[in-house]
């Protein structure tokens, strides 16, 4: 492990065949893990295990759907059979000539995963987020509170500022993605301000993301210094 | 030569620097005080305490869902604020069920449940009519859970969201048996009565991306009213931050940031209350390199437009 953080982190200096050796072992391993993975995780157990087709194989004893409806039993587990068609159909976009037909279980998913997120997004992203957007401008419980719970910097902004930075961000966000009119006078003015709310959200959002990466980072030093080294513990 | 001809090509020779010189310092800001051993005062924020609230409130003997949804690429954010969330639940004599919707999640749970261990596997514990193997037990402190009673792993579904669907409705839909033992989950004692997921009274994700803890809000806690709360990786933390403001989210932790401030609340100050110190003074630098980059592109901007004129 350390030779390979040592070969992906030796890129930093310039790029070298050690590098290129360790990514292509990254690529390699992650490829088979994931396939194994899907396989173990997802085809066997759901697919194969589901229908009797291992049983069918002689490789597990439980018996699967082909099992029971074939002995006259009524198994729910039988409509797997049209995942497994769709499957396939998907694996002939391999074959040039009826590659078409992959076109057909692809708008299967395209079509079911609009259909549940159509609601899913409308419920939790919009509605939820308008109604927490219809607030008094001035927080007058936070305000109230505040004796109470202890005056500190960021509770002091909640109280007397967040409501109405969080309805002039809103506002004026909206406007600047209004294109319908040219943004010139009050509306530009709102525009502008929108895309002064835009650039700290971008700035709030790469902060983190600087934050995240040296986490990730400490965390190989950790190990560099720690476990294999045992200079740190 | 002019003071302002030094100062301009000062100016300009940092603009010039070589960035392998701005790695090697943030790799000497990331390393210095690790040996160092120094601490750090660490602000607790209001979003971090409400979710250390959410937890405190629970009642003895409640039962919490914890999704793990990371693999290894992100163990450096999460997994101290895992760790840290099964102390805390230990502790309050809090139920846990561990699953993942990431293949790997549950492993890492594992992982974490081992880190915190204080007896080795293998090892064998009499209680009176039962001999438990040293895995089924975890000790943590003057406490001691069991596998099956106190905790179970269900493992990884595939399905994503889709799996949060369908536990809406049915729990053994979705996990028939355990990770551990391939069991059926109704001859485990912790399953009893625990039908659909509106049956736990909280749901812990801790979550690197999709599937994770936006789907959490959008299918447990909008659909079957559950509440949740949540530790994330810093990159993904500002997505979720507008649940937060709604109510969608009983609390949340953002990076390792966040889970220093767990550990602060906890008492349980660990790996990254350790890391704080390092992470301070690579900022720190960050901002003076933007800072400096700054102020030395404006200083030598006039000067660049003459020289392409």
């Amino acid at each position: 492990m350390f030779w390979d953080t040592f070969g992906i982190v030796s890129f930093l200096y310039h790029d070298n065949p050690v590098y290129k050796f360790c990514e292509s072992l990254f690529v390699g391993i992650s490829a088979g893990y994931w396939f194994v993975s899907l396989y173990y995780q997802n085809l066997l157990p759901k697919l194969f295990d589901n229908l009797g087709i291992t049983k069918m194989l002689g490789l597990s004893n439980n018996d699967g759907a082909f099992q029971h409806v074939f002995s006259g039993q009524w198994d729910d587990r039988i409509w797997y059979v049209l995942a497994g068609i769709l499957a396939i159909m998907m694996l002939l976009r391999l074959v040039s000539k009826v590659g078409w037909i992959s076109r057909w279980p692809l708008a299967v998913v395209v079509g079911s995963t609009a259909g549940l997120y159509m609601i899913t997004y409308f419920q939790s992203n919009f509605l939820s987020q308008l109604q927490n957007t219809v607030i008094p401008l001035i927080a007058i419980g936070r305000i109230r509170a505040l004796p109470s719970v202890g005056l500190t910097a960021d509770l002091f902004f909640a109280a007397y500022l967040g409501n109405l930075v969080l309805i002039i961000g809103t506002l004026t966000g909206l406007v600047y993605f209004y294109f319908s009119k040219e943004h010139k006078g009050a509306l530009g003015g709102a525009a502008k301000i929108g895309i002064y709310f835009l650039m700290i959200t971008f700035g709030a959002s790469f902060g983190y993301t600087v934050m995240s990466r040296m986490s990730l980072l400490i965390g190989r030093l950790y190990f560099l210094f720690g476990d294999w080294m045992g200079i740190v513990r | 030569m002019s003071n302002g001809s030094v100062g301009q090509k000062l100016f300009q020779a940092l603009l010039r620097i070589d960035r392998r010189i701005i790695f090697l310092v943030i790799f000497l800001a990331l390393s210095i005080p690790i040996f160092l051993r120094l601490k750090i005062d660490i602000t607790v924020t209001q979003e971090v305490r409400l979710f250390y609230n959410t937890v405190e409130a629970l009642s003895s003997g409640s039962r919490v869902l914890l999704s793990f949804d990371y693999d290894p690429g992100s163990e450096p954010e999460l997994q101290p604020m895992a760790e840290t969330g099964f102390r805390h639940l230990i502790k309050n004599h809090i139920k846990f069920i561990i699953m993942g919707l990431w293949p790997q999640g549950p492993m890492q749970a594992n992982k974490a449940l081992a880190n915190i261990n204080q007896i080795h596997e293998g090892f064998l514990v009499d209680k009176g009519d039962t001999l438990y193997f040293g895995r089924d037990l975890i000790v943590v402190g003057p406490d001691t859970i069991r596998y099956g009673v106190d905790f179970i792993n269900l493992g990884f579904q595939a399905g994503n969201e889709l799996v949060i669907q369908r536990m809406g409705s049915s729990i053994r839909a979705a996990f028939a048996n355990d990770a551990r033992y391939g069991r059926s989950i109704d001859q485990f004692q912790i399953m009893n009565g625990l039908n659909k997921l509106s049956d736990f009274d909280f749901v812990i994700n801790w979550s690197a991306g999709y599937p994770g803890t936006v789907e959490w809000v959008q299918f447990a806690v909008d659909r079957f009213h559950v509440p949740c709360g949540a530790g994330n990786t810093a990159v993904q933390a500002p997505q979720v931050y507008p649940y937060l403001d709604t109510g969608q989210l009983s609390g949340l932790m953002g990076g390792m940031k966040g889970g220093a401030e767990y550990e602060q609340l906890t008492g349980m100050r660990a790996k990254a209350t350790m890391a704080m110190v390092s992470q301070t003074a690579a900022h720190i630098f960050v901002v003076l390199f933007i800072v400096i980059g700054n102020l030395a592109y404006f200083m030598t901007r006039g000067k660049m437009k003459e020289g392409r004129a």
